[in-house]
C-alpha cells in the first residue's frame, strides 16, 4: 500500500457498508425476529423490532405439526448427494476439458451449459410420466440423480475454469517423473483443486437445497425436502405471519449457517473464471 | 503436449458427464416434441390422436403470448441490470478497506442461501402486504399512502425480489475480479491526474468486462426459469405472466399437455436465441 | 489451511449424508393423504394419534397450500402416480374425477357411517350419476358478515336477506378512512378459487352467466359489465386499498384486526372472525344472507372440501375407514368436546343442524340457510348448460377461469378498463372452448 488510509475515510466506508450490508440483510433478519414473536405482534402497528414477548410457541407448534427432522435429513441428503455424485461425475470430464482442449471443447462447454435452459415445466410431464413407469416417485436416489442432472453443467463448468488456472507444467513434471494419467490426477491435481472444488461442492449444495420446482412435484412423503415442508405453511387460514417466518428460519438456517461458516472457500472458488 | 494415449483417456473421462446430459436433454425434449404434435388433454381422457403443428399455431396466436415474451426479457433484463448496477457498486465499496468487512460480507451473501419460495412469501406477505407489510408503515409513517406494490407495480415487484435474490452472486463475483486489479496502476492513474470518474471508466470497468459477462451468462440461464418468486406473489396476473408460467398454465392449470409442449418447444427456441447471443459474447470474452 | 477447512466441510457433508442414508421407514399400514393447509384440516391431523390408535393404521400427512396442493394432486391422478392414498379435492374436481372413473366410489361405506346424513346439497356436489365418490369433510356457501357496532353506528340495520343495494349503500356508510375502517372487504385476488369464485358468484345475482346453451361465452353481455362496474366502484368507494390481491386469508385477517364492516365469503369463516383468540371483534359480529338484486338468484356459493380415494390405490379398505373417521360423527363429537361446539367441521352432516347445542352456536342457522339456498343446478337467471354456481363443473373451466379473473383483477387495479377485461375474458374463454372442441 503506497498510499495510507486516513482513519477518517475508513469510518465513512464502514459506516456505509454497514447500513447498506444490513439493508440487503433485513429481511432475513426480520424473518428471524418475527418468528419470535406472536401472531399478533408479528402484525403490530408500528412494528416492533426487539421489545416484544420473545416466545418459542411457533417453532413448538411447527415442530408438533410436521416432521422437520425427515424433512431436514431429506434435504440434507438430497443436496448433499446429489453435488458429491455430479463432483465424481464432472471432474474427470472437467480435467479432460481444461487439459487435453480440443477443437470442440467450448462447443461441449457451451451446449452442458444450454441444457439448463430448457423450461422445467415443459417437461414436468414426460418427467412425471417416466417416474412412474420407472417406479422412483418419491425416491431419494432419483432425487438425487435428477438434482445432480441439473446441476452438472454448473459443476462441470466451474471445476473446468477452475482447472484452467493451474499451469500445464506441473502436470508434466509429474509425468516426466512418471506419475500414470491417475497418479497425476489424484496426487498432483486434486490437491491443488481442492479450494475450487470445495466451493464448487458448496455453491450445488445451495442450489440444490434451493430447487424446489423437481423436489415439489416429484416427492410426497418420502423423499419430501425442506421446500415441501415451506409449501404447508404458505398462506393458510388466518394470521400466519410468525408461524411462516418460524418455518422459513428453519428451512434456511442450516444452509445460511453452513454458508456463513465456509463462506470462504465459497468466494475463493465463486469466480467461474472471472478472474485471469 | 497431448499425446494420443492422453487424447483417447481424456474422451472416456468426458464420456460419462456428456452422455448423461444428452440423456437428460434428449429423452425430455423428444417427449416433448411428439407430445406438442398430439391432442393431449388429460382431464379427457390423455392422448387424443395427431393434430399437426395445431398446437403450435395456436399457442402463438393466442393473446396471452407476445406480452408473455416481454414480460420475460424485462424481468431477465430488469434484474440483470439492477445486479450489475448494484453489484459493481457494493464490489467497490466492499474493496475498500474498513471495519468488520468480513461481517459485512456475511451479511451480503446471505440472500443468495434463501430458498426462492421462502424469499418470495418473505417478501409478499412481510414487506409487500399493503396494511400489515413493513413497507406499508414505512410509508406512513412519512405521512404517504402505502404503495400496492403487488398490483400497482408488480413487474417491478417481482424483479426487486428476484434481484435481492441475485444481487449476492453478481456481488462476489465481482469482488473477486476487483480484487484481482492492479492497485499500482489506479495509483499511476490518479497521478496522471485521472478523476475517480475516469479511473474508473478506464480502468476498472474494463478490468471487470470478463466478471459481468460471467454473471450475465449464468444468471440468464437461472433467470429465464423464474417460476416460484411469480407463482407465490402474483400467480402470473397483473401482466407478470413470463413465458415459463404461461407454459405452466396452459399445461397444469389448463391441462392441456399437448398446447403446454408446444409453449415448451418455443421457449426452448427463445432460450437458444439468448444462448446463442450471450456465448458470442463469452466465447469472445473468454478467448482474452 | 485451506486445505483443511475445505476437507472439513467437505467430509462433513459426506458423513451427513451417510447419516440419513441409514434412514429406512418399515411401516405396516401406512396411508398417504394430501391434504390443503387449511384450519379445519390441521386440526384434524392433531387428531390423527386417535385414529392411529383406533385401528394400528398409520398416517402419512401432505399438506400443501391450496395451489401448490390442486398442481399436485391433479399430476397425480392424471397420471395414475399412485402417490396418495387419500386426497383433499373439491366439488369441481369431484363429479369431473368420479366421471372418468379416477376415483373409487364410495359405495362401500357402512351402516353406522349413515351416508344419508350428509347434506343433500353437498351429497349431490361430490357424486357423478348418483355415485358418492368423495366424503365431504366441510361444506360450505357464502355470507355477509357485519360489525354489528358498526352497522349500528351508522344507523342502519342489517336485513335478513339484503340486496346489493344496501350493501353499498351501508358499506359507504361504515366507511371510515381517517381510522383505516373499511365499509367492505372482498375478494378481488386472481385465481378461478379466489376473486373468479366471488365474481361469478356474484354476477350469478346481476342476472349473467358463463356460457349460453351453445356454449358461448357470455361476457359480452350487460349483466356481466354492470357486475363488475358494480364491484369495482363499490369497491373504490368502500373497500380496502390493495383489494385487487386480497383473497380469503388476506380479508379474514383484515376483518379480524376490526378493518372491515361487512364481508362478504364463505361460511366456514363465521366460526373464526367469532372466534376471541383469533378476533379482536368476535362479540360484534352479525350474519346475513350473500345479497342479490331482486332476480332470484343470491350470490352465494356452495362449497365443500372432502375426501376421495384414487383409483389404483393399494390401501382402499385402510383408506376407506379413514374416510368413515374423519368425516364421520364420532369426530365431530371429539372435536365438539375438546374445543367446542363452534369448532366443528361446518356444512357437511344434517345432524349437526338437528343438535340443539350447535343450533345455539351465532352462525349456525344462517350457514345452513345459505347452503340450502345454493343450487349448483340452477344458478343462473337464464338458462345455462352447466352445473356448479361458482365454477362450470367441465375440466376447462379451472384453466379458463384463473386467466379471466386475471384479467378482472388487473381492472380492479386499473391497469384496463370493463369493457378491455370482458372482451379479453370473452376471446379467453372462446379461443379454450374452441380448442377443447364445444363450439
Amino acid at each position: 500500500m503506497a498510499r495510507a488510509v486516513t482513519n477518517q475515510r475508513k469510518a465513512l466506508n464502514t459506516a456505509l457498508a454497514w447500513i447498506v450490508g444490513l439493508a440487503i440483510f433485513f429481511p432475513i433478519l426480520w424473518t428471524i425476529l418475527t418468528s419470535f414473536k406472536t401472531e399478533a405482534d408479528a402484525i403490530a402497528n408500528p412494528p416492533i423490532l426487539f421489545a416484544f414477548d420473545w416466545t418459542l410457541e411457533n417453532y413448538s407448534e411447527v415442530m408438533e405439526r410436521s416432521n422437520y427432522g425427515r424433512f431436514l435429513s431429506n434435504s440434507i441428503l438430497i443436496a448433499g448427494g446429489s453435488t458429491i455424485l455430479g463432483i465424481i461425475i464432472a471432474v474427470p470430464a472437467a480435467w479432460s476439458m481444461a487439459f487435453v482442449p480440443s477443437r470442440r471443447t467450448k462447443d461441449i462447454l457451451l451446449w452442458m451449459l444450454s441444457t439448463k435452459m430448457l423450461p422445467a415445466v415443459g417437461v414436468l410431464y414426460p418427467i412425471y410420466l417416466l417416474c412412474i413407469r420407472l417406479g422412483v416417485l418419491d425416491n431419494r436416489l432419483a432425487m438425487v440423480v435428477i438434482l445432480m442432472l441439473i446441476n452438472l453443467p454448473i459443476i462441470v463448468w466451474m471445476l473446468y475454469t477452475y482447472f484452467k488456472e493451474i499451469p500445464g507444467e506441473i502436470l508434466e513434471a509429474a509425468r516426466m517423473d512418471g506419475a500414470s494419467l491417475k497418479e497425476e490426477i489424484l496426487y498432483v491435481l486434486t490437491p491443488m483443486a481442492i479450494p475450487g472444488i470445495a466451493s464448487t461442492l458448496l455453491l450445488n449444495f445451495i442450489l440444490a437445497w434451493n430447487e424446489a420446482f423437481w423436489t415439489l412435484n416429484l416427492t410426497s412423503v418420502d423423499a419430501a425436502p425442506l421446500t415441501q415442508f415451506i409449501a404447508s405453511y404458505s398462506s393458510p387460514e388466518g394470521l400466519f405471519f410468525a408461524k411462516l417466518s418460524a418455518a422459513s428460519t428453519m428451512a434456511i438456517a442450516p444452509i445460511l449457517i453452513l454458508g456463513w461458516f465456509s463462506q470462504k472457500q465459497l468466494v475463493r472458488g465463486l469466480t467461474f473464471g472471472a478472474v485471469k | 503436449m497431448a499425446t494420443q494415449h492422453s487424447r483417447s483417456a481424456a474422451r472416456i473421462m468426458m464420456a460419462p458427464a456428456v452422455f448423461l446430459l444428452l440423456v437428460w436433454m434428449l429423452v425430455p425434449l423428444c417427449m416433448t416434441l411428439w407430445f406438442s404434435v398430439r391432442d393431449f388433454r388429460p382431464l379427457r381422457g390423455g392422448d387424443l390422436g395427431f393434430v399437426g403443428l395445431e398446437n403450435f399455431g395456436r399457442f402463438v396466436s393466442s393473446s396471452a403470448f407476445w406480452p408473455a415474451v416481454a414480460t420475460t426479457l424485462v424481468i431477465v433484463g430488469g434484474v440483470l441490470l439492477i445486479s450489475i448496477v448494484l453489484g459493481v457498486m457494493l464490489a467497490i465499496l466492499l474493496d475498500q478497506p474498513m471495519w468488520g468487512q468480513g461481517v459485512v460480507r456475511i451479511l451480503v451473501i446471505a440472500p443468495f442461501f434463501v430458498m426462492p419460495t421462502v424469499s418470495a412469501l418473505v417478501w409478499k406477505n412481510m414487506f409487500m402486504d399493503p396494511v400489515n407489510g413493513v413497507f406499508s408503515y414505512i410509508w406512513q409513517f412519512f405521512g404517504a399512502d402505502p404503495v400496492v406494490w403487488l398490483s400497482e407495480m408488480p413487474v417491478f415487484s417481482i424483479i426487486m425480489i428476484v434481484s435481492w435474490q441475485w444481487l449476492p452472486f453478481a456481488t462476489l463475483i465481482l469482488l473477486t475480479a476487483i480484487q484481482s486489479l492492479d492497485s499500482e496502476q489506479l495509483e499511476a492513474a490518479e497521478m496522471d491526474g485521472a478523476g475517480p470518474l475516469s479511473r474508473f471508466g478506464f480502468i476498472t470497468l474494463p478490468h471487470l468486462s470478463r466478471a459481468i459477462t460471467i454473471v450475465i451468462l449464468i444468471q440468464t440461464i437461472f433467470l429465464l426459469a423464474v417460476f416460484a418468486e411469480i407463482f407465490v406473489t402474483t400467480g402470473g396476473a397483473f401482466g407478470t405472466r413470463t413465458l415459463t408460467y404461461l407454459i405452466y398454465q396452459r399445461v397444469l392449470e389448463s391441462q392441456n399437455v399437448g398446447l403446454g409442449s408446444a409453449g415448451g418447444v418455443y421457449a426452448i427456441i427463445l432460450a437458444n436465441i439468448v444462448a446463442i447471443f450471450l456465448m458470442r459474447i463469452v466465447g469472445k470474452n473468454l478467448d482474452k | 489451511m485451506t486445505f483443511r477447512n475445505a476437507f472439513c466441510a467437505s467430509s462433513a457433508l459426506a458423513i451427513c449424508v451417510a447419516g440419513t442414508a441409514a434412514f429406512a421407514d418399515g411401516h405396516s399400514a401406512t396411508i398417504t393423504i394430501a391434504t390443503v393447509n387449511n384450519g379445519d384440516m390441521i386440526r384434524m391431523q392433531g387428531y390423527t394419534d386417535q385414529f392411529t390408535e383406533e385401528t394400528g393404521i398409520a398416517v402419512e400427512w401432505v399438506t400443501l397450500e391450496e395451489n401448490v396442493l390442486r398442481q399436485r394432486v391433479t399430476t397425480d391422478i392424471t397420471t395414475n402416480g399412485g402417490q396418495f392414498d387419500i386426497m383433499t379435492i373439491g366439488m369441481y374436481e369431484t363429479p369431473i374425477w368420479g366421471a372418468n372413473g379416477w376415483l373409487v366410489p364410495l359405495d362401500g361405506l357402512s351402516e353406522e357411517y349413515d351416508v344419508d346424513d350428509i347434506l343433500p346439497a353437498m351429497r349431490g356436489g361430490l357424486s357423478h350419476d348418483g355415485t358418492l365418490y368423495a366424503a365431504p369433510f366441510y361444506g360450505e356457501s357464502s355470507m355477509i358478515m357485519y360489525r354489528t357496532d358498526l352497522m349500528e353506528a351508522a344507523g342502519l340495520e342489517m336485513p335478513e336477506a339484503p340486496t346489493w343495494e344496501f350493501i353499498r349503500e351501508a358499506a359507504a356508510a361504515m366507511t371510515d378512512r381517517d381510522n383505516d375502517i373499511n365499509g367492505i372487504c372482498l375478494r378481488g385476488k386472481p385465481g378461478w378459487g379466489e376473486g373468479g369464485a366471488f365474481i361469478t358468484a356474484m354476477s350469478n345475482s346481476f342476472g349473467a352467466r358463463w356460457f349460453d346453451m351453445e356454449w358461448q361465452a357470455q361476457f359480452d353481455t350487460q349483466p356481466w359489465l354492470d357486475t363488475l362496474n358494480f364491484y369495482q366502484g363499490m369497491m373504490q368507494e368502500s373497500g380496502p386499498n390493495g383489494y385487487p390481491s386480497n383473497g380469503f386469508t388476506e380479508n379474514l385477517n383484515l376483518f379480524n384486526q376490526g378493518l372491515c364492516g361487512m364481508w362478504i365469503d364463505a361460511t366456514v369463516a363465521a366460526s373464526f372472525v367469532t372466534n376471541p383468540e383469533d378476533s379482536t371483534v368476535a362479540d360484534s359480529v352479525g350474519f346475513a344472507l350473500a345479497p342479490d338484486t331482486g332476480l332470484g338468484v343470491r350470490s352465494n356459493w356452495l362449497w365443500a372440501w372432502a375426501l376421495a380415494i384414487p383409483a389404483g390405490t393399494q390401501q382402499q379398505d385402510e383408506a376407506l375407514q379413514f374416510i368413515e373417521w374423519a368425516t364421520g360423527t364420532e369426530y365431530m363429537q371429539l372435536v365438539a368436546w375438546n374445543e367446542g361446539h363452534a369448532n366443528v367441521p361446518p356444512g357437511s352432516r344434517t345432524s349437526l343442524y338437528e343438535n340443539p347445542v350447535y343450533a345455539a352456536v351465532p352462525f349456525a342457522q344462517m350457514t345452513l340457510d345459505s347452503i340450502l339456498s345454493a343450487d349448483p343446478n340452477n344458478s343462473t337467471v337464464e338458462e345455462s348448460p352447466y352445473v356448479g354456481i361458482q365454477f362450470a363443473a367441465i375440466p376447462e373451466f379451472a384453466g379458463i377461469a384463473t386467466e379471466v379473473s386475471q384479467e378482472f383483477s388487473a381492472f380492479y387495479a386499473g391497469q384496463q378498463t370493463a369493457e378491455e377485461a370482458l372482451a379479453n375474458a370473452q376471446a379467453i374463454t372462446n379461443e379454450a372452448m374452441e380448442a377443447a372442441g364445444y363450439q
